[in-house]
């Protein structure tokens, strides 16, 4: 077995077995966090799953906020389970999503219009939801409807574990999806379109069909994040489910880590809320604002510094070193 | 006036000139020719500064060119007329030549410079509140060598100028370029078109995947068998 | 039914609002035909000048002009340090990185400006007459923030028009390379267009502050709609953008008279987001 893989398995093990590692009194905010880690991770994968094939979308908060209101209000106003709002949430992103992909890619809208196309978006969903706020609540956000107890069928428990081993699940889910896209015969296809997209068409490959299909996937999956995320917290607001600033964060994250890696969006996602936390545990209520002008300075220097991403940085680093030979015969 | 000793460059891990030995003397024209590929563009863009020469030394009239960026290879006294003409399409015609003398040097000449340049192109003066991008190729070639004469240059780089023109218009241009030789500049020139560029030249030089394979005066070379089968197409 | 004045009324104040917009939109513009990079955190440098002349004003006693023209010349300086300090190092790097990198800009001076001033709302208060003009209510303040965004326009236009640096500026818009053989320095032209698109980041914060209260998130308010400005005008394209800011900046007015301040600006994305695909041409064909 390849040390890679060894590590892997010990790593998904520990992260398995870890509700049960003694933690002291901080059980239930190590828990917490590494909750959130994974489910962002996940919608970062998301996020990557597009964004890899020069598909830069800074929307994705559009995608999040559909998934977690719907799940949100299905539940509030009609009691329907999130096992099928969240379903319906998924189905309903895809449909938008959907909507916005099909003429981009038609009408040939890329790079910087792309990302304020989909930009747009992002800011229509929040200020739907603001502007409705007699269902949503608007701006003050909306608490979830609170079941009798723990509930499967409302998905809502007071042990954090379970959301734990759900999110752990996910995550995998996530990561498995994103393997199987990176391997599937579409990688080829779609790299080439990132690279030249009338030497793509001309090859024969139908250009919009690839983009249709990624952004689709890619946005069903943001929205059962956006679900699983409002599951877990039980309340939505729009300025952190939809909009500019949810949607550059999770940009960030992957960018940081490395989209370009299967596990670079969990690495950048992980960093980003670690630090996020830490911040906020030295600064407390001191300095307000303080945590948050340390992690954007930070970003700046990471974009400047690492511009392939810490993961993918690390990982240069490491192959230049170990496989020369490869690398040499690599050149033109 | 323009010497270059040993010159190589290139691209990322490509080299696009092997070890170019070149000069050019005051008041001379001389050519490069060649096929696609050969490096004649690169050699173009090391001159006038668009891409650095790996080694070698470029100097001109006693300056080193080594390591100047192309904005301040301009201010010694070379013009480049990029390969595709690269007017700036939606300026208009006088904004053109107002760019070409950008700089300081040529600022205060700009006037005196931009009747010259109407008188050898008069089409331009007809022409000069429309957009470039209106012109036809052959109009679009003659602002773009218009706008490189703006920057009072003594040497001129030509970079495929007949590129892209109907045959016709490809003679009137070799006759203006011939009028703008007269003028007094020296002119060095990248050509696809072997047999109307000898014409115009003194000295040309054959270049063939980066390296200088033969030069000499140009009703010599014309006579070679192998230039003349290659290149100029009989 | 609403009262065609109230109508009237929408629409002109959307003229007045159209005019600082402009100003935002043709600065961004600006820098993005040159630099080719999108400043996200554009109108946050606004938001910073903003706060300028609100302490020099309100806490120091300055004059509002003396105020304003110390924002303008803030704003050039702060367009200066963003291109050395963040755009230098990452021209060439791909375009997620670049837009990134001021999008990190973006959290850094939302978050200062919330530490060093805190989330309150500030204000400065003008003691300008409203006007009524049958039957409507015009603020002086407003007409006047007008007068001058159209003056500065003006004067952009001259200064893009008639001098070699303005030209210069349009011309590695359309052609970098080509300028640099006309003997530009490429590295200039981008310090002079950055200041620049700078000062009127600082001019439009002067005339912001007598109209709207300023906060650490005011960015967030603008910025999106900045952005869309442009490109529904043609990223780069100055007039486009000069139209398109009262094309939008009507569609908010009026339709938040109509409907809701919210669906104003949503209505407007939504027609942004539907132009971008049935205008594609008219809109992209310089980008081609």
């Amino acid at each position: 077995m390849r040390p890679g893989r060894v590590a892997g398995a010990a790593l998904l093990a520990l992260l398995a077995l870890g509700p049960f590692l003694p933690m002291g009194g901080m059980r239930q905010y190590i828990l917490h966090v590494l909750i959130q880690i994974l489910i962002w991770s996940f919608i970062g994968g998301a996020w990557s799953v597009m964004g890899r094939f020069g598909l830069v979308s800074l929307g994705h908060g559009a995608f999040l906020g559909l998934g977690a209101y719907t799940v949100t209000l299905l539940w509030n106003f009609y009691s329907l389970t999130p096992w099928i709002g969240g379903v319906a949430a998924a189905a309903l992103t895809v449909v938008v999503a959907l909507v916005v992909a099909y003429p981009c890619s038609r009408f040939q809208v890329v790079g910087h219009y792309f990302a304020l196309v989909t930009l747009a978006v992002g800011e229509v969903v929040r200020l739907l939801i603001i502007a409705e706020r007699n269902w949503t609540g608007g701006s003050l956000g909306l608490s979830l409807k609170p079941a009798t107890g723990d509930s499967l069928l409302a998905m809502q428990f007071a042990d954090k574990r379970v959301f734990y081993y759900a999110s752990l699940v996910l995550w995998l889910a996530g990561l498995w999806i994103w393997y199987r896209v990176d391997r599937s015969m579409a990688r080829a296809a779609m790299e080439a379109i990132g690279e030249d997209e009338t030497a793509a068409a001309s090859v024969g490959i139908h250009v919009t069909r690839f983009k249709m299909g990624i952004t689709m996937l890619s946005a069903g999956l943001t929205a059962v994040g956006g679900v699983a995320y409002a599951q877990y917290i039980s309340y939505v607001n729009p300025d952190t489910l939809a909009g500019i600033g949810v949607s550059l964060r999770i940009v960030f994250a992957v960018v940081l880590g490395g989209m370009y890696s299967l596990l670079g969006p969990t690495v950048g996602t992980a960093l980003t809320i670690a630090l996020g936390e830490y911040l906020r545990v030295v600064f407390g209520l001191r300095f307000i604002g303080m945590a948050e002008t340390i992690y954007g300075l930070l970003l700046i220097l990471f974009i400047i510094f690492l511009p392939s991403g810490i993961y993918g940085s690390l990982r240069d680093v490491v192959a230049r070193f170990v496989r020369p030979a490869r690398l040499a015969s690599g050149v033109r | 006036m323009l010497e270059l000793r040993r010159v190589t460059a290139g691209y990322g891990h490509f080299t696009a000139l092997w070890d170019i030995t070149l000069r050019v003397e005051a008041g001379e024209a001389v050519a490069v020719v060649g096929p696609n590929g050969s490096g004649k563009t690169t050699l173009m863009r090391v001159i006038s500064g668009l891409v650095a020469a790996r080694t070698g030394e470029l100097v001109f009239e006693s300056d080193s060119l080594a390591g100047r960026r192309a904005h301040e290879i301009v201010s010694h006294g070379i013009a480049h007329v990029p390969e595709g003409r690269r007017i700036f399409p939606l300026l208009t015609v006088a904004d053109n030549l107002k760019m070409g003398a950008f700089q300081p040097s040529a600022r205060k000449g700009f006037a005196e410079s931009l009747v010259r340049v109407y008188d050898l192109f008069p089409v331009l003066r007809e022409r000069q509140k429309q957009r470039a991008g209106s012109l036809s190729g052959g109009e679009q070639q003659m602002l773009a060598i218009g706008r490189a004469l703006m920057s009072r240059p003594k040497l001129i780089l030509l970079d495929e100028p007949s590129m892209g023109l109907a045959p016709v218009m490809v003679l009137r241009l070799f006759d203006l370029i011939r009028r703008v030789r007269e003028e007094g500049y020296t002119i060095l020139v990248v050509e696809q078109n072997v047999r109307q560029v000898l014409k115009l030249v003194d000295r040309a030089y054959l270049l063939e995947v980066g390296r200088i394979r033969m030069e000499g005066r140009a009703a010599e070379l014309s006579e070679q068998d192998f230039v003349r089968k290659a290149y100029v197409g009989l | 039914m609403i009262d065609p004045i109230f109508l009237l009324e929408a629409a002109v104040n959307g003229v007045l609002l159209g005019g600082v917009l402009a100003l935002l939109a043709l600065g961004l513009n600006l820098i993005f035909g040159v630099v080719d990079i999108v400043w996200i955190a554009y109108v946050d440098l606004v938001m910073v000048c903003m706060y300028l002349v609100y302490f020099l004003v309100m806490v120091y006693g300055w004059p509002l002009w003396l105020a304003g023209a110390l924002s303008v010349a803030l704003g050039a300086l702060l367009g200066l340090g963003v291109h050395l300090l963040i755009i230098t190092p990452i021209l060439g790097k791909a375009p997620v990185n670049q837009l990134l990198a001021t999008g990190g800009l973006l959290f850094f001076l939302q978050s200062f400006a919330t530490f060093l001033w805190t989330t309150d709302h500030k204000t400065v208060r003008l003691a300008l007459p409203i006007l009524e003009v049958g039957g409507m209510f015009l603020s002086f303040t407003r007409l006047i923030a007008f007068a001058i965004s159209l003056v500065a326009m003006l004067g952009l236009w001259v200064f893009l028009r008639r001098t070699y640096i303005g030209t210069a500026i349009r011309a590695v818009s359309q052609d970098r390379e080509a300028m640099a053989l006309m003997g530009a320095d490429p590295q200039r032209v981008y310090f002079v267009t950055s200041a620049v698109g700078g000062a009127m980041a600082g001019l439009a914060g002067a005339l912001l502050i007598i109209q709207y209260s300023v906060h650490p998130f005011f960015g967030a308010a603008f910025g999106p709609l900045t952005f869309m400005i442009c490109v529904l005008g043609g990223l780069g394209n100055m007039v486009g953008a000069f139209v398109a800011s009262f094309v939008m900046s009507e569609i908010i007015s009026i339709g938040g008279v109509v409907i809701s301040t919210e669906m104003g600006y949503v209505i407007a994305f939504v027609v942004f987001i539907v132009m971008m695909f049935a205008r594609p041409g008219g809109i992209l064909a310089r980008r081609g």
